[in-house]
């Protein structure tokens, strides 16, 4: 059973003069138990997608189900199932830790303790602050109690709206950890964040961009989808060596990588060692060129460019 | 050749209480350099970074930025940088030009300078159709290179750069590095902070703080070797995981 359907959805914002177009015919489905990434940057649409499946925004065109429930007609059954972490912290400042989750379990007609074990791990990490006030909580604690409260009454899919965005590298890997010990609970997430690199940690993952998705698949499948051979490419002048491989008549395309470039040639040109003679003539010292792999990153700007 | 030095701080310390947000973090930048600030949420940088740019007065410990000192001429310090960030850069409803016209006066620009730098820099960003548009309307990549170019139209000595690329498509985070590459080749000492860790390879020194202390500072390349690890991600995870305190 798909746990979310979406169909032709169609969302646009603005006036009659100036239409935004925040998403654009989207379609996919998700399966029951899938940890599924919606990967894009700010204004792909990913907030309005979950404001439209959470059934707090209607969409134009299009139809979409929540657990075989329509999210327009059968929004309070909806309601009911899911649990919504919005990407800006929505929880009761001047409440404490234990009544925000408290408050959150009782609106859902249950208890803290009727679902302690869905949590535990979670919330045993801030229980030592719960008589402390929700506003004077770190960053890193709102998340998890903002956590907490999306998952206490048991729901059977969660909607995570970027909920690593702006947070260090090491708490955004623990994150990912409590997602998986969550999905093997049998909970159905569906997360989105601006970080290519966290895809790899979904079962799959939809690309988008500016309303539409142009990718969806594992994300081995996509990094797959990469057509060409990737060069990683280095010297003594990173900057240099990227203005002159982008302006190399046989680059398709180039882009810094953190150490190295990711070089794409074009087709029938002589490899590496054209761009070795090319990049010798203009004096770059200490040349490193390999083959490399592609990741999702490389994928999605090729994407983008074709699109 | 000597080194031209435009950032010193010396034992530099802020305390909250009894809680020491920065504790006595001493390092040198020099002129032209990109300088990355790296640290776990909470590890202390905005604190540094608030003392720095003038805006806050250290509890104890030395600085000088641009040659001028945090305590005494904080008013000097802020005219010779330039400060954008991720969560404030740009006034929304007003339009792309009455943005520049406005930082540059702050920034204390003659209207002749900024008659003149106004086309280059529209030209230089492509937005000479969008001159009159509000900036809410831009996308946010747009926002972000303008919001950097206003930052140094008054050509400071420093610019501070607080997480710029967060949530840009990853296109324009690559054209962003290009505006950085750019005006420290013209001079301008680049200070900036990222989540992103392929970032911290395009800086010339990183920093990494934890828990208010910087506790490492090199080459990524040095980094990588000291800490045995394959990418500056490794050299980053080894380094914070040991950290006991987390904050925005």
């Amino acid at each position: 059973m798909n746990a979310v359907t979406v169909n032709n959805i169609v969302k646009t914002y603005g006036t009659k003069k100036e239409i935004v177009k925040a998403l654009d015919d989207i379609s996919f489905e998700v399966q029951q138990g899938e940890l599924f990434g919606i990967i894009g940057p700010d204004g792909a649409g990913k907030t309005s997608l979950f404001r439209i499946l959470t059934t707090l925004l209607l969409a134009e065109g299009g139809t979409a189900t929540v657990d075989d429930f329509d999210v327009v007609k059968d929004f309070k059954q909806i309601r009911n199932r899911v649990g919504y972490m919005p990407g800006k912290f929505s929880l009761y400042q001047d409440l404490t830790v234990e009544e925000n989750l408290e408050f959150f379990a009782t609106i859902f007609n249950t208890s803290i303790d009727q679902n302690y074990e869905l949590v535990k791990d979670i919330y045993v990490q801030i229980e030592p602050f719960k008589k402390r006030r929700a506003g004077n909580l770190s960053g890193g604690m709102k998340q998890k109690l903002a956590l907490c409260c999306a998952l206490i009454h048991k729901p059977s899919v969660l909607f995570l709206d970027e909920p690593t965005t702006g947070v260090d590298a090491v708490s955004r890997k623990e994150f990912w950890d409590m997602l998986k010990n969550l999905k093997k609970q049998g909970i159905t997430i569906l997360v989105s964040t601006p970080y290519m690199d966290e895809a790899a940690m979904c079962d799959r993952v939809a690309l988008m961009q500016l309303g539409k998705i142009m990718s969806i698949d594992t994300p081995e499948n996509i990094v797959q989808e990469f057509n060409g051979q990737l060069w990683a490419v280095r010297s003594s002048d990173m900057y240099r060596l990227l203005t002159d491989l982008k302006t190399f008549p046989n680059t398709e395309s180039c882009n810094s990588f953190g150490e190295y470039h990711h070089l794409l040639l074009k087709n029938n040109c002589g490899g590496e060692k054209e761009v070795l003679e090319y990049l010798h003539e203009r004096q770059h010292k200490n040349i490193d060129i390999k083959q490399t792999q592609p990741n999702i990153e490389d994928r999605f700007m090729q994407l983008m460019n074709t699109n | 050749m000597v080194k031209e030095i435009v950032i010193k701080a010396d034992g530099l310390t802020k305390k909250y209480g009894d809680f020491i947000a920065t504790n006595a973090i001493s390092f040198e930048v020099e002129k032209g350099e990109i300088f990355g600030f790296l640290g776990a949420n909470g590890a202390g940088k905005t604190t540094a970074m608030r003392m720095l740019c003038g805006l806050s007065i250290p509890s104890s410990g030395n600085a000088t930025v641009a040659g001028f000192d945090v305590y005494k001429e904080a008013e000097h310090i802020k005219q010779n940088i330039g400060y954008m960030s991720q969560k404030f850069s740009l006034y929304e409803d007003l339009t792309v030009k009455e943005n520049i016209r406005f930082y540059a006066g702050i920034y204390g620009m003659s209207r002749q300078q900024i008659k003149e730098e106004m086309n280059t820099l529209l030209q230089q960003l492509q937005l000479f159709d969008e001159e009159n548009s509000l900036v809410k309307s831009l996308p946010l990549g747009w926002k972000q290179k303008l919001a950097f170019s206003v930052a140094i139209l008054h050509e400071p000595k420093i610019v501070f750069l607080d997480e710029p690329t967060g949530g840009v498509d990853p296109v324009t985070r690559r054209e962003f590095w290009n505006l950085i590459y750019e005006a420290a080749a013209k001079g301008i000492t680049v200070f900036v902070t990222t989540h992103y860790m392929d970032e911290a390879e395009y800086c010339d020194r990183v920093s990494i703080m934890v828990d208010g202390v910087i506790e490492a500072l090199d080459t990524p390349t040095n980094l990588k070797a000291t800490f045995n690890a394959a990418s500056m991600d490794d050299v980053f995870l080894k380094l914070a995981r040991g950290a006991k305190r987390s904050a925005d």
